[in-house]
């Protein structure tokens, strides 16, 4: 496989890393994350969970420690703006550049034009949650909303990647490891259905007001908003009260009706994402703690340095895969989409 | 309908206790079983007063404020239910439902309580199983992993 090579040598991708608390901030850029996202304390980002994310002060201190470090920063407004009122998410975009926020993740347009004309010098990424999946769509935010990179929603085939990647002007970023939303994201409202909010509007799927676990005698039934999602046995290991996840009874059949909880990994094919010109590579979690955020860093640092660096003498260390299995929703990885074979 | 408090090792008990401590988990689960939930539920609101109060910030204090949380030490049959007043941690009363029950093994509570360890992870793998309002257990976890750990701190800020 031959990489990429850009002024001689090959071009490393920017690991790009969660992090849901000041403390997983430090723990990341400690850990070697090249950039962290971040998300503000409401639903102008879509892991809009109690407790988490950043408030004006702590993002204030989490840039200062990151680029103290040489590290960045990017912040996810990567929900739509509610039509009861865009003010919010255009308070977050001031706040980003007041706090010194290296780029935006955004996904709505009206987010981008605002950016565009009050911020023109602010770098954009273009969140999964705005579902681009083709060239052609990128291009577009590329040329209207001026957006400098597109992060790919888990949905292509290495193949398919690797064709948006030679066609795009902007920088490419896939998700590299973590749990899996099976949608093409953006455009998924199982959570809606059941509790009347989701990522794109709420900033949450499964809101956990809603959620609600009860150990009965046929074992823990997880339960959304009434609705029973799972029914686990005693030694059964969980996974998120998802929708997507759950286990149902269809033609007289119990199981996994829409996907299996599993989590992504593909550390198997980062020498492949690095010849085909990927610019970074992004891990899931930001409502994971800081020792997962940490020890996964500390992971993928190492993964992408041997990758980028060895010349076909890449090879996926066990002690690699045991720490990310460690800390895998459903105990077990998948390549997902990117080795699927249809088209 | 809540999991009653079970002291066999099985069902909804998670497991996992570091290999000294399991040669003596029998002799003193055998002890601590028949102490009231008083005196380690004193003990803890006193080290939660000293340890975690001061550093906990207003929208968690709110979350927590006036609900009874109850925490069971599996493995050791030790369980303490608490709940945060204007004064401080307090001792809650033996009766009526926790908002909030939390079940682990000693080990699962120390790894966390010392930042190694992720809650996700353990609610995977069932070395910790939550029960009530799932909202008021995020918070908790979401505070605790912003503050870092409680003791044995490993200082990020050198790094
Ligand atoms: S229900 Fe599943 S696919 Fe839909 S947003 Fe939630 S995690 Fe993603």
């Amino acid at each position: 496989m031959s990489a990429v090579v850009e002024g001689g040598s090959v071009v490393k991708p920017e690991l790009v890393c969660p992090a849901g608390s000041l403390r997983a901030l430090q723990m990341a850029v400690g850990a070697g994350a090249d950039a962290v996202y971040v998300g503000l304390k409401d639903a102008t980002n879509a892991r809009n969970f109690a407790g988490l994310n950043f408030d004006d002060a702590q993002l204030r201190e989490g840039v200062a420690f990151a680029h103290a470090r040489g590290a960045r920063v990017l912040m996810a407004l990567n929900t739509f703006a509610d039509a009861r009122g865009v003010d919010p998410w255009y308070r977050a975009v001031d706040t980003a550049v007041a706090m010194g926020a290296d780029a935006l993740i955004v996904a709505d347009t009206a987010v981008m034009a605002y950016c565009r004309s009050h911020h023109p010098q602010l770098r954009l990424h273009l969140s999964v949650q705005a579902s681009a999946t083709s060239y052609e769509a990128i291009e577009f935010y590329r040329r209207h909303y001026g957006i400098q990179r597109a992060v790919l929603p888990r949905v292509l085939t290495l193949s398919q990647v690797a064709h948006v990647v030679r066609l795009s002007m902007v920088d490419i970023e896939v998700f590299g490891f973590g749990s899996l939303c099976v949608m093409v994201e953006g455009r998924c409202a199982l959570s809606s259905y059941v509790t009347g909010q989701s990522p794109n509007t709420a900033g949450v799927c499964s809101p956990p007001s809603a959620v609600r676990w009860q150990d009965t005698r046929a074992g823990v039934e997880a339960r959304l908003n009434g609705v029973l999602i799972d029914c686990y046995a005693p030694d059964e290991p969980r996974g998120y009260p998802t929708l997507c996840k759950g286990r149902f009874d269809v033609e007289g059949r119990r199981g996994y009706a829409i996907e299996e909880p599993t989590s992504l990994n593909t550390l198997a094919i980062l020498p492949e994402l690095i010849a085909l010109g990927v610019k970074a590579i992004k891990i899931e979690g930001r409502q994971r703690s800081p020792a997962y955020v940490e020890q996964v860093t500390r992971v993928w640092r190492a993964a992408i340095d041997e990758a980028a660096g060895s010349a076909g003498g890449y090879s996926v260390r066990p002690e690699w895969n045991a720490t990310l299995m460690r800390f895998a929703e459903g105990q077990h990885h998948t390549l997902g989409a990117y080795d699927r074979p249809w088209r | 309908m809540n999991a009653p408090w079970k002291r066999d090792g099985s069902a909804n008990v998670p497991a996992g206790l570091p290999p000294p401590l399991e040669a003596i988990r029998d002799i003193v689960r055998r002890v601590v079983e028949h102490l009231p939930v008083q005196p380690p539920s004193f003990v803890l609101a006193r080290v939660l007063d000293q340890m975690l109060l001061p550093r906990l910030p207003a929208d968690a204090r709110e979350a927590l404020s006036r609900r009874i949380v109850e925490l069971q030490i599996t493995d050791l049959g030790i369980r303490v239910r608490l709940q945060l007043e204007a004064r401080g941690f307090c001792v809650a009363s033996v009766q009526g439902e926790p908002a909030l029950r939390i079940l682990a093994p000693a080990a699962s509570y120390l790894r966390l309580l010392r930042g190694e360890d992720d809650a996700d992870r353990l609610f995977f793998e069932r070395a910790l199983i939550m029960e009530g309002d799932t909202e008021l257990g995020l918070v908790l976890k979401n505070t605790l992993d912003a503050l870092g750990p409680l003791f044995g701190t490993r200082n990020t800020q050198s790094m």
